[in-house]
């Protein structure tokens, strides 16, 4: 039977949603025991939320210096000498996870399994190669522990509940001292989260400035959406990195992905392919987002963008 | 100091990639070979650090056949100073990857190892921070800016919440994200230089063990579930009506 550890994200305040996807990753395994561990220097009320997610029996909060809770190399050996009581070590396939899975995974001595995209059984999982242009299944080695990280993308996430899982409390010692916390600048927070929003506009080179990138906001606002762009939004300064969307962006599934001025490169369409309905907005109509949106329209989308704003 | 770069041979990120019919593997044959772009832009940050009078060698190390021997040559034109290739004819899994460069760098005691956060194939994102663990040292991981001073590396690191900074003491590994820099173009010249560049070559099998009990197997390839064909409208009305339709819009 599987016992599986799962490592909580969160931002110091509310966990992350990556969380309770990790959660229906492991409930595939039919296990016989969740436990959750997160590392934060207030844990109490994160370790609260951990505990409700369904089917958990024990949260590990583990109390850290400050933001050694965001640093790799301070927290991944306490995550391997708990998952050695464990089959499975599942984390997040987002930067946070990515960042510290594999410290564990080489601790472990083991291979990662590297944006889980499906479980088949507890040893045997599904996986993208090649931009997701390639989906292969992976075995792991039978008598060793299964280190992966989960794709967000895949999974629903669990629903909270009433129940309260059992919580105990650690702190963390003799972390290296390294590596040091300097600062998080993120981008303004007003709309909806990207990688949880029901519904995203994204732009690309073909809004032309960041000045004109306020037309996408203003549908975003319109459709309460959070806004996203493609690599060469970003490049183009035209936005911040937090927005980008794709291969090594953020990989989204909202149910609305609205595309504008995006000609569809396949590292961004692989940052896409789980949405509900795709519309692409572009002038040419050769563009490869054309080839997987639901709805497409061509033509200026400096007439449409405000049309489609005014109108609905 | 000196900086070692390890790079991977992968497809040309510019070549669409199929499944072979049968589920075996990946068509590969007479595709056009590259170097991994985030390990060119872990090269490229190695050389500028080098310009800067931050680092005085750049060595550059591979893992995979023969043929990866284009790859080195590539990275000695670009400027790097001598290479070394890990021969092995088979596909080496990040755990093996980390060890044998483990076993390079306990050599070559480098200050700084900088390499791409991930290869274009396999997408694993994972042998810079298992080097890091099994080395015992920092990671600065997808790293868009770097600085070193007072044996003190400052990188910001692009994280779904934004642009993180943080300070790590050398040694220690960087992995670089897209934005860190633009590659140079290597001129005609540099590549008849390269050619007379140290290149070391020596079997995989010298600075590892065996790995194959760690190994995961693949068992089946397959083509990503094609998006069903969408429809094309004609005028923002129309989008809307059919937006409606589904239940997307209010």
């Amino acid at each position: 039977m599987s016992n599986v550890l799962i490592l909580a994200e969160h931002d110091g305040q509310q966990l992350n949603q990556s969380t309770a996807k990790a959660v229906t990753a492991a409930q595939a395994l039919n296990p016989e025991t969740i436990n959750i561990v997160l590392f934060a220097d207030e844990p109490e009320s994160l370790a609260t939320q951990a505990a409700s997610l369904p089917g958990v029996k024990t949260v590990y909060a583990v109390k850290t210096d400050d933001n050694q809770w965001r640093l790799a190399a301070a927290i991944a050996p306490a995550i391997a000498t708990l998952g050695q009581n464990h089959s499975h070590i599942f984390g997040p396939s987002t930067t946070f996870g990515k960042d510290v899975m594999p410290r564990v995974a080489a601790l472990l001595g083991v291979n990662q399994v590297s944006d889980i995209m499906e479980v088949l059984d507890s040893h045997t999982f599904k996986r993208p190669i090649y931009a997701g242009n390639v989906i292969v299944t992976v075995k792991t080695p039978d008598n060793k522990p299964v280190v992966g990280t989960v794709r967000t993308a895949s999974f629903k996430p669990a629903d909270y509940t009433n129940e309260a899982a059992s919580i105990e409390h650690q702190e963390l010692k003799n972390a290296p001292t390294h590596s040091r916390f300097i600062t998080l600048e993120s981008g303004d927070s007003e709309r909806p989260d990207l990688q949880t929003a029901s519904t995203v506009v994204s732009g690309g080179r073909g809004v032309g400035s960041a000045e004109n990138f306020q037309m996408i906001y203003d549908l975003a606002d319109k459709l309460g959406a959070a806004t996203g762009a493609s690599r060469a939004a970003v490049d183009a300064g035209f936005v911040p990195n937090d927005m980008q969307v794709g291969q090594t962006g953020k990989i989204i599934a909202p149910d609305l992905y609205v595309a504008i001025g995006i000609s569809g490169a396949i590292q961004h369409l692989t940052g896409i392919k789980d949405a509900g309905t795709i519309v692409a907005i572009n002038k040419d109509p050769e563009a490869p987002i054309f080839e997987v949106a639901d709805i497409g329209l061509v033509g200026d989308l400096f007439k449409i963008v405000p049309e489609l704003t005014e109108k609905l | 100091m000196k900086i070692l770069v390890p790079i991977k041979r992968v497809v040309d990120y510019n070549v669409r990639v199929q499944v072979k019919p049968d589920g075996s593997g990946v068509a590969t044959d007479g595709v056009k070979m590259s170097i991994n772009p985030f390990d060119e832009i872990a090269i490229e940050e190695a050389l500028r650090l080098k310009e800067q009078g931050k680092a005085d060698e750049v060595v550059v190390v591979s893992i995979g056949p023969d043929e990866a021997q284009q790859q080195l040559r590539t990275a000695l034109a670009m400027g790097a100073d001598r290479a070394i290739l890990l021969q092995s004819g088979e596909a080496v899994q990040p755990l093996q990857a980390a060890n044998a460069l483990l076993k390079i760098v306990q050599e070559e005691q480098p200050e700084l190892v900088i390499m791409g956060k991930q290869a274009i194939d396999d997408d694993n994102n994972q042998t810079p921070q298992m080097l890091a663990t099994l080395w015992d040292r920092p990671q600065a991981t997808f790293v868009s800016k770097l600085s070193l001073e007072n044996n003190k590396a400052t990188a910001t690191r692009e994280v779904d919440a934004g642009l993180e900074t943080i300070e790590v003491e050398l040694p220690a590994v960087i992995s670089t994200d897209l934005r860190l820099n633009e590659p140079r173009f290597v001129k005609l010249p540099d590549i008849m230089k390269a050619k007379r560049k140290p290149l070391e070559t020596r079997p995989l099998s010298d600075v590892t063990g065996d790995f194959s009990e760690q190994e995961l197997t693949i068992t089946q390839y397959e083509a990503p579930q094609p998006r069903q064909k969408g429809v094309m409208v004609e005028s923002v009305d129309e989008l809307i009506t059919l937006l409606k339709e589904k239940g997307l819009v209010a």
